[in-house]
């Protein structure tokens, strides 16, 4: 019984041991990347503790089946030092698996909230139902569409000119809240050349779901000469 | 108190006014019964036509957006006001409460009629949606300023939740009375079967938080109908309060469902393991008490991204991660109890064991939601009703139904048929575990909740279209449940007292099914008696 309880208690702390080690990240953090590798520690995290108790369920579920129609059990009645144990020992597995994870959060949710100096400022205004995208320092407008220069960490303001909409882009792991009345923030860093779909996630009526639009990721180059090309037309609403 | 021969059978007289002004406590049970499962029978078909209407991009079967939105709305508010709550505080809070602590009744009946009336008021209002011109689309969490700017009814909203509270505080004032003093001589605090301490539990939470809930769809339709501006930003409201309120009650509303069913799962295990429940005062003292503890200060998990400070954020991310603590004591209670244990897989018991799994798998996909980083990504995508409907809606249903089928015997007198019992739950476990395991999946690859059509996502219509199929699983098994019911009301042999040989008091002393006043025989109960004294 003793014995069973150690293993038991290895089992539950092997992926703190395991993810203790922390990562030392230089230069300008990818939240995109820090969430894909949190999220894979989580996973292994959570299959193990299910595979811990599905395992430990199937195996009693066999072990003690009914075997002749008047058996009886409870003849197993922890003492009153059993039922501390039982209690305070997967108190404290559940709590310092618990501590790991808000640490490791900690860390992340940072790199979310904290904006690199050199980030490339971009207005979104939410409205039912489309974008509206802004560049302060150009003067120009698009809806539903964002062009963004690649190998530089855009920040985008965000609000909302009617209802709670929320601003999310899957591919880059990032999504926050539009709210009439204030303003909140998000940024994310394309690093490679490509297109990626931003919509909203906060229900907001009859075409919520058709609420979305594509950001473009393009060389620097080519951002130059979008800007320049729109400024003359004055925007390209 | 002695009861002739022939009124053991009051059942069978049927009487409609009799039902009407009953202050029976079993019969007011049924009359929940009955509302709980038509409301889950109406929502159900809502989320068949939704399912449906996802199984391919553009129109299915609705051109309407906003059909899709108003079958969504009527499914979470119906599924979790007019079903799970009601089915759990109302139908087996009343046959097991009285019946479980050896009482004739409750401390207040006639309060006890005025509650489920309440409730039925509730579920009438709620069906309005489906003839007023413009029913309500603002979803169960009825987010202003959408909910007080839309053509559609938000007063319909604000009324059915505040009939339904109403009836909800009544019932706790009666619960917690009747568990405190109404206690058979011998039924003592420690002895208390372990769903009689979920109900007290989940009744003090509904107590303390049900106002709270009151006080904030009253706001909406203040403002929405009478020009104020709680939450008008343009006008110095703010938006955010409405959702610290509603989150306020809503968080803590998951364990007033969670705990109820919960108690039914140990029940049900003790019952079938014929075992004692493992570590009783840990799970008690630590498992339920260490839920209601917890319960109310973790809300803004709801609202990581919402616009709250950071500092917010960070505490609840932590608080909310020490639910697993009382949560974890609860689950390793319920696997313990199996510990040598003497095991039979009746119906009831299938669904026993089958919640283990799946709330596991719910419990577990709940970690990622707690941790505010990793809520960024998944939050408001199918990642969240994947989880919930494995955590409380699928989960709390295989309790509602698993204890269904082991109070069967009790409520009606006759046994229902095992064969079809079994059929139905596996078709219901294997449905289940497809469509919702899906619907994580689709959520991680980013795919939005409440979305009536999803063209910018063309890569998900095959995993889509598969989910469908995992959901027709479900109605199939629940036909073949609903007929295993009826098939044992009309056709089923006759129930013994005690087919379980449970040592519960509702089985060991109560007629199946119990007379007017529970006990043929006055109680007595000898100094070793206790709900799970078996092996001895
Ligand atoms: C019986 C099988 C069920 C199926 C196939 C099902 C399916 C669905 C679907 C397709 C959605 C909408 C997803 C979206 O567009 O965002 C949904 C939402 C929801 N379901 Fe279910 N569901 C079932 C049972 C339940 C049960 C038993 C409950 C009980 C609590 C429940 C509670 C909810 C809630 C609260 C929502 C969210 C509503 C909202 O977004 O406002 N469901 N369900
Ligand atoms: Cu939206
Ligand atoms: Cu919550």
């Amino acid at each position: 019984m003793k014995d069973r309880s150690v293993i038991l208690g290895l089992i539950l702390l092997a992926p703190i041991i395991l993810f203790s080690t922390a990562h030392a990240g230089e230069g300008i953090p990818d939240p995109r990347a820090g969430w894909n590798e949190l999220w894979h520690e989580l996973m292994i995290d959570i299959t193990l503790i299910g595979l811990v108790f599905a395992g430990v369920t199937v195996y009693f579920m066999v072990r003690y089946k009914r075997q002749r129609p008047d058996e009886e059990g409870g003849s197993f009645k922890l003492t009153p030092l059993g039922a501390f144990g039982w209690t305070l020992i997967p108190a404290f597995i559940f709590m310092a698996d618990d501590i790991f994870l808000a640490a490791k959060n900690f860390e992340l949710w940072n790199d979310y909230r904290n904006v690199p100096e050199n980030a490339y400022v971009v207005e979104v205004e939410a409205y039912m139902w489309g974008w509206n995208v802004k560049y302060p320092d150009e003067g120009i407008e698009v809806n539903n569409e964002m062009y963004v220069p690649q190998g530089r960490p855009i920040m985008v303001r965000l609000t909302s000119r009617d209802v709670v909409h929320s601003f999310f882009i899957p591919d880059f792991r990032v999504k926050w809240d539009a709210l009439p009345g204030r303003t909140t923030y998000l940024w994310f860093y394309p690093k490679e050349r490509g297109e990626h779909v931003m919509t909203c996630t906060e229900y907001c009526g009859l075409l919520h779901s058709n609420m979305y639009g594509k950001i473009k990721v393009i060389s620097q180059d080519e951002f130059s000469s979008w800007i320049e090309k729109n400024k003359k037309e004055g925007g390209a609403v | 108190m002695s009861v002739s021969v022939e009124s053991l059978n009051y059942q069978s007289r049927f009487s409609l006014k009799e039902w009407i002004f009953t202050t029976d406590h079993k019969r007011i049970g049924v009359l929940y019964l009955i509302g709980s499962f038509a409301a889950f029978f109406l929502a159900g078909l809502m989320a068949m036509l939704m399912r449906t209407e996802l199984s391919s991009i553009g129109p299915t079967i609705t051109e309407n957006p906003n059909t899709y939105n108003v079958w969504l709305y009527f499914h979470g508010a119906a599924m979790i006001l007019g079903y799970q709550i009601p089915a759990l505080t109302g139908f087996f809070a009343n046959y097991y409460v009285p019946l479980m602590i050896g009482a004739k009744d409750v401390a207040f009946p006639r309060l006890n009629a005025l509650s489920v009336w309440l409730f039925w008021m509730g579920i009438v209002l709620a069906l309005l949606t489906f003839v007023i011109p413009d029913p309500p689309d603002i979803m169960w969490t009825g987010y202003p300023p959408y909910s007080t700017m839309t053509p559609g009814n938000t007063a319909l909203y604000t009324f059915t939740v505040l009939l339904i509270g109403f009836s909800s505080i009544a019932g706790g004032v009666n619960f917690l009375t009747t568990i405190m003093y109404m206690r058979a001589p011998g039924v003592t605090w420690n002895k208390l079967n372990v769903f009689i301490w979920c109900i007290l539990a989940a009744f003090i939470i509904q107590l303390i938080f049900v106002p709270v809930l009151g006080v904030a769809v009253t706001m909406l339709s203040l403002d929405k109908y009478l020009g104020t501006n709680f939450f008008n930003a343009a006008m110095g409201g703010d938006p955010l309060i409405y959702q610290n309120l509603f989150w306020f009650y809503s968080h803590p509303a998951v364990y007033v469902i969670l705990l109820p069913a919960m108690g039914l799962i140990y029940e049900i295990i003790a019952t079938f393991s014929r075992n004692s429940i493992f570590n009783y005062k840990g799970i008690l003292y630590g498992g339920i008490w260490g839920v209601v503890l917890l319960g109310g200060i973790v809300w803004a998990h709801h609202l990581y991204i919402a616009g709250i400070p950071d500092w917010m954020a960070l505490v609840h991310v932590f608080l909310t991660l020490l639910i697993s603590v009382p949560v974890g004591l609860m689950m390793v209670g319920l696997v313990g109890t199996l510990y040598r244990g003497s095991i039979e897989y009746k119906t009831p018991m299938l669904y026993a064991i089958g919640f283990i799994f799946l709330f596991l798998i719910g419990g577990l996909t709940g970690i990622p939601n707690a941790m505010s980083a990793i809520y960024i990504h998944i939050t408001e995508t199918y990642w969240i009703p994947g989880h919930f409907h494995y955590v409380m809606a699928i989960s709390v249903t295989t309790a509602i139904i698993g204890g269904t089928y082991y109070v069967f015997p009790k409520l009606t007198g006759r046994m229902y048929h095992e064969g079809l019992g079994k059929l139905g739950f596996f078709i219901f476990f294997i449905g289940v575990n497809i469509t919702f395991f899906l619907t994580l999946l689709m959520g991680v690859k980013g795919m939005p909740r409440r979305y009536y059509d999803y063209p910018q996502f063309p890569e998900l219509e095959g995993i889509q279209q598969i989910t469908t199929y995992g959901s027709y699983l479900i109605f199939v098994s629940a036909v073949i449940i609903l007929v295993s019911w009826i098939h044992g009301l009309v056709a089923g042999e006759k129930a013994p007292q005690n087919p379980w040989g449970s040592r519960s008091l509702e089985w060991t002393h109560a007629p199946s099914p119990p007379p007017p006043g529970n006990f043929p025989r006055k109680l007595e109960l000898t100094e070793e008696w206790s709900p799970y004294n078996y092996g001895s």
